[in-house]
C-alpha cells in the first residue's frame, strides 16, 4: 500500500485534521493568555460542573425509575440534588452567556461557538420543561395542562404532547440529555481550538 | 471577513500564566457538590401529590358532574379546543396562520365518547347502567342533543346527596343515570383506571385524565392556592417557596402584560415573540448593531480591567 493511499485515507484525514485543529497542548493546555483573569471565567466551568451533578443524580433517578422518588427518602433527597443542580446549572450558564456578550466573544472566528452555546442553553430550557412535566406529581400535572396550550398553539402540540407521561420522559432522559451532551461537548472543544476570546484593542474603539 | 471589531479580534501574542485545566475542572465539580448537597439537605424539594379523579368527585362532587356535563354538551374547554385533539375550532392565530389547525386532529379526543360513554361501557353493567346506555347508543343525534339540552337546562339546580347526583327534569332520558353512575365510578377510582387503560394494559398517556381533569374546576382552584395560575407568573413557579423554572421569567412575563394579558391569541403570539427573541440571541455575531452593543457599553473593561490596567490604557 503506498503512501499516498493511506494519505487519502478517510481515518488519516480526520487524524490530520483533529491533529492540526486541536493539538493535545490545546485540548490539555498548562498555560493560558494572562487576560484571562476574572471572575466572570468561573461561570463557564461551573456550569460544566453543575450539568455533571445534574446527570449524575439523574442516573440514579433512572436506575429506580420515576415513581421512586415520592416512596423513599433516599429517593428524595436524589431529587433534591437533581433540583438544586439545575437551579445552579441554569444560574451559572445565564451569568456565563451573558459575560460572553459583554466580552463580544464570537470575535476572531469564534461565531460557532456561540452559536452553540446559545443552541445548548436553549435545549438545557427543554430539557428542564420535560423533567417538570415528569414529576408524576401536582407540579407535573399543573404544568403539563398549562403548558399544552402554549405549544399546542404552535402547531408542535401534534407530535410532542406534553400530556403524554411516557413521551416526554423518554424526551427528558434520553434524547434532550443525548442532544445536550453532544452539543456541550462540541462546545467545549470549539473553545479549546479557538482559546479565550483576547480583550477589544482600544486603539479600534477609538476608530 | 469584515473588518469591524465586532467580527475580528488579532490572535493574542501576549504574556501567558500557568493553567491547570484539570486540577481547576475537579475543584469547580468538588465544590458544586458540596454546594448542591447543602442546598439538598436545607431545603429539600417539592413533592404536593398528584391529584386524583377520584379525589376530585369526592372533594368536589358537583364540580365533576358539571364538568362530565360539558363533555357531553360539548362546552368544556377540551371539546372546544381544536386541534390536536379535535376541529371544534380554529384554535390561536398568528396573524393569518391557524398552525394547529394546518396540522389538524393528530390527537383525537372525542369527549362524549372518551369521557362518558366508554368509560360507563367498561363498567360491570348494571340494569339501570345497561338500560341507559342502550338507550343512549340507539338513539338519532337530535335525540341525544334533546336530552343533553333538557339537562343542561335543570343543571343549575344540581344536588349531590347521600352520594346520588340529581337534576330537575324529567326530560333528559338517560342522561340522569349516565352522569349519576360516572359519578359513582370516579368517586370509586374506576374512572381513574377506565381512563388511562383504553388503549391496554400497559399505558404510559395520561392525556384524557389530564384533559378531563384540566376541563374542571377543582386543579384550577388547588393551583390558585398555591399560586400557580397563569396570572400568578404560572407554570414557570412550582409548589411551595422552590425557584422553579425561574429561566422561563421572559416567557412568562409577555402574559402578564397587554396585549397578550387579555388577547383570545395570547399563546401563539407569545411562543412567536420567544421564537424570534431566541433568533436574533443565536445569531447576535452576525447582526450588525446588537453585536456591536459589548463595545458600544465598555462592560469589558470591568472584566478585563487587570490586562488594561497592565497595558496603562
Amino acid at each position: 500500500m503506498s503512501s499516498t493511499e493511506i494519505d487519502r485515507q478517510w481515518t488519516t484525514r480526520l487524524r490530520h485534521r483533529v491533529a492540526h485543529r486541536l493539538p493535545p497542548e490545546k485540548m490539555l493546555p498548562d498555560t493560558q493568555p494572562a487576560y484571562v483573569a476574572s471572575w466572570i471565567y468561573v461561570f463557564g466551568v461551573t456550569t460544566l460542573s453543575a450539568f455533571a451533578v445534574v446527570v449524575l443524580s439523574g442516573f440514579i433517578l433512572a436506575l429506580k425509575g420515576p415513581q421512586w422518588w415520592h416512596v423513599s427518602g433516599i429517593g428524595h433527597f436524589v431529587n433534591s440534588l437533581h433540583l438544586w443542580s439545575v437551579e445552579i446549572f441554569f444560574f451559572a450558564m445565564v451569568i456565563h452567556l451573558w459575560g460572553k456578550y459583554f466580552m463580544a466573544a464570537w470575535r476572531g472566528g469564534r461565531s460557532l461557538t456561540w452559536v452553540t452555546g446559545v443552541v445548548t442553553f436553549l435545549v438545557s430550557i427543554a430539557t428542564a420543561f420535560t423533567g417538570y412535566v415528569s414529576q408524576t406529581n401536582f407540579d407535573s400535572q399543573w404544568i403539563s395542562t398549562q403548558a399544552k396550550d402554549g405549544i399546542n398553539s404552535t402547531g408542535a402540540g401534534s407530535f410532542f404532547n406534553v400530556l403524554n407521561f411516557g413521551q416526554m420522559l423518554m424526551w427528558h432522559i434520553v434524547l434532550l440529555p443525548l442532544a445536550a451532551v453532544v452539543l456541550t461537548g462540541l462546545h467545549v472543544l470549539m473553545v479549546r481550538a479557538k482559546g479565550v476570546v483576547p480583550p477589544f484593542e482600544e486603539k479600534e474603539e477609538a476608530r | 471577513m469584515s473588518e469591524s471589531p465586532d467580527v475580528k479580534v488579532a490572535p493574542w501574542t501576549g504574556p501567558q500564566r500557568p493553567y491547570d485545566i484539570i486540577k481547576e475542572g475537579t475543584i469547580a465539580f468538588v465544590v458544586v457538590a458540596i454546594l448542591t448537597i447543602g442546598l439538598a439537605l436545607v431545603f429539600s424539594s417539592p413533592d404536593d401529590p398528584q391529584v386524583t379523579v377520584q379525589q376530585w368527585s369526592t372533594k368536589a362532587p358537583i364540580d365533576f358532574a358539571q364538568t362530565a356535563l360539558a363533555e357531553l354538551n360539548g362546552t368544556s374547554g377540551t371539546a372546544q379546543y381544536g386541534a390536536p385533539y379535535n376541529t371544534a375550532s380554529s384554535g390561536q392565530q398568528l396573524g393569518p396562520f391557524t398552525l394547529a389547525k394546518w396540522l389538524g386532529a393528530t390527537i383525537p379526543v372525542n369527549t362524549v365518547r372518551d369521557f362518558v360513554v366508554d368509560p360507563l361501557t367498561d363498567q360491570p353493567a348494571t340494569p339501570a347502567l345497561s338500560s341507559a346506555l342502550t338507550q343512549w347508543k340507539g338513539a338519532s343525534a337530535t335525540q341525544r342533543t334533546a336530552w343533553v339540552d333538557a339537562y343542561t337546562k335543570a343543571s343549575g339546580k344540581m344536588t349531590f346527596t347521600n352520594g346520588t347526583v340529581s337534576v330537575p327534569t324529567n326530560a333528559a332520558g338517560p342522561v340522569p343515570v349516565m352522569i349519576n353512575t360516572l359519578e359513582q365510578m370516579a368517586r370509586s377510582g374506576a374512572l381513574d383506571q377506565a381512563l388511562v387503560t383504553q388503549s391496554g394494559f400497559y399505558t404510559s398517556n395520561f392525556t384524557l385524565p389530564l384533559l378531563f381533569l384540566a376541563d374542571g374546576s377543582y386543579l384550577g382552584d388547588l393551583a390558585q392556592q398555591r399560586h400557580l395560575l397563569g396570572t400568578q407568573w404560572g407554570m414557570m413557579n412550582e409548589t411551595g417557596n422552590y425557584p422553579g423554572q425561574a429561566w422561563l421569567w421572559l416567557y412568562t412575563f409577555w402574559y402578564q402584560v397587554p396585549p397578550f394579558s387579555t388577547s383570545a391569541n395570547a399563546d401563539v403570539q407569545v411562543w412567536g415573540i420567544m421564537m424570534l427573541l431566541s433568533l436574533l440571541l443565536l445569531l447576535v455575531p452576525f447582526i450588525p448593531g446588537l453585536r456591536s452593543i459589548p463595545r458600544w457599553t465598555r462592560v469589558y473593561r470591568l472584566i478585563w480591567r487587570d490586562h488594561y490596567r497592565a497595558q496603562g490604557a
